[in-house]
């Protein structure tokens, strides 16, 4: 069967719901299927991505390190609306790196995150097969 | 046809209805289900940026989820339409996609 | 036209569950084909045999398990997503260690795979939540 193209839209914060970390779960599994996986972060979402995120003094498990293995199952395309960030004073400085090697070019390693307009990420979700959000 | 986006929530609650209408492409569809019925009131805070939502995107409501929440026809800004659940169903097989801004 | 639904949320607390079921109700009215409903979430609470609504409310339960079982609708709670809430089929129960299941009719647990498999094989992918 043809592969399809997932689109997973992120749009709340961690830790406050269980919402951002069980869709990490479903990307996960579902980086196995080896469809196309692209990951957009917006509105709240974009807090998924924060560093520094330490989950001791709440007792919550902190999946935000999982991010960083994203790479590893081929999920490289992910992007972060410029105007969630700005909202937020935030800017890609403060989200954790993720990279991936690109088997394409002598496996040099890249960036997986693009910072992108309102504009662009319309045209990224105008572009798959089939959209969850969480 | 492109995308048949569902926003369920209050536009005064929430920001699901901004976040759609911000990365909506014209012609793609708007359905208001659940609390984000509210959004078809006219002379109300959202009605300029409903209004302003008609002129790129068809605009449809959920019929019984305006009737149960009393919210009179008769008041919904010119130009959405209301559908039943048939009708709902009917919009979910003209559109390729379906993004719930949930 | 082949759908697959997923419900984010359990009965009662938000709407989600309602409008997946007369979304549902109406797919079939129109002829078309359920991959697959899958809960996931706190949707999985949708699965329970144990919930005793008022009688002049709803049974959401029951509800779904009678569209299961009229119209072969396949019914999936994620299984990570059910353990944590306490949601069991009789393997399970036994396998953890409880004294019971509390599945009820025409819910079957199974993996997240069955999410990604009915956005692959469904026409339309439609979710409900809060």
């Amino acid at each position: 069967m043809a592969s399809k193209k997932f689109l997973y839209i992120n749009r709340r914060p961690p830790h406050g719901s269980i919402y951002a970390h069980e869709s990490l779960e479903v990307v996960l599994i579902g980086a196995a299927f080896e469809q196309d996986v692209t990951l957009a972060f917006i509105d709240d979402g974009v807090y998924q991505l924060m560093q520094n995120q330490d989950t001791g003094g709440v007792g919550l498990k902190n999946f935000a390190p999982t991010f960083r293995a994203l790479g590893d199952y081929d999920v490289n395309q992910i992007y972060v609306e410029q105007e969630s960030l700005e909202l937020r004073g935030l800017s890609k400085d403060d989200l954790i790196p993720l990279t991936y090697e690109d088997e394409d070019d002598d496996w040099a390693e890249k960036d997986s995150i693009h910072v992108v307009s309102s504009a662009e990420l319309a045209d990224i979700i105008e572009q798959q097969d089939v959209i969850l959000n969480f | 046809m492109s995308v048949l986006h569902i926003v369920n929530k209050s536009p005064y609650e929430r920001h699901s209805l901004d976040t759609c209408l911000r990365l909506a492409k014209p012609d793609s569809a708007i359905l208001l289900i659940e609390d984000g019925i509210y959004a078809v009131q006219q002379n109300s805070a959202t009605s300029s940026k409903m209004q302003q939502a008609l002129s790129n995107h068809p605009v449809y409501a959920l019929q019984p989820d305006l009737e149960a929440r009393g919210v009179n026809p008769d008041n919904m800004i010119d130009g959405i339409s209301l559908v039943d659940y048939d009708g709902f169903v009917k919009l979910t097989t003209e559109y390729d996609r379906l993004q719930s801004w949930l | 036209m082949k759908f697959a639904i997923l419900v984010n949320e359990g009965p009662y607390t938000h709407q989600a569950s309602d409008s997946a079921y007369h979304f549902t109700e109406a797919l079939l009215r129109a002829g078309h084909e359920i991959v697959r409903v899958f809960f996931y979430h706190d949707g999985v609470n949708n699965g329970t045999r144990l919930s005793v609504p008022p009688q002049d409310d709803r049974n959401i339960s029951e509800r779904w398990s009678a569209l299961a079982q009229q119209h072969d609708v396949e019914l999936i709670l994620c299984v990570a997503a059910a353990q944590r809430r306490g949601l069991l089929d009789d393997d399970e129960a036994k396998r953890a260690g409880k004294d019971s299941n509390n599945i009820a009719e025409g819910f079957q647990i199974s993996g997240l795979g069955q999410l990604i498999d009915a956005g692959i094989q469904a026409d339309r992918l439609i979710a409900f939540g809060d």
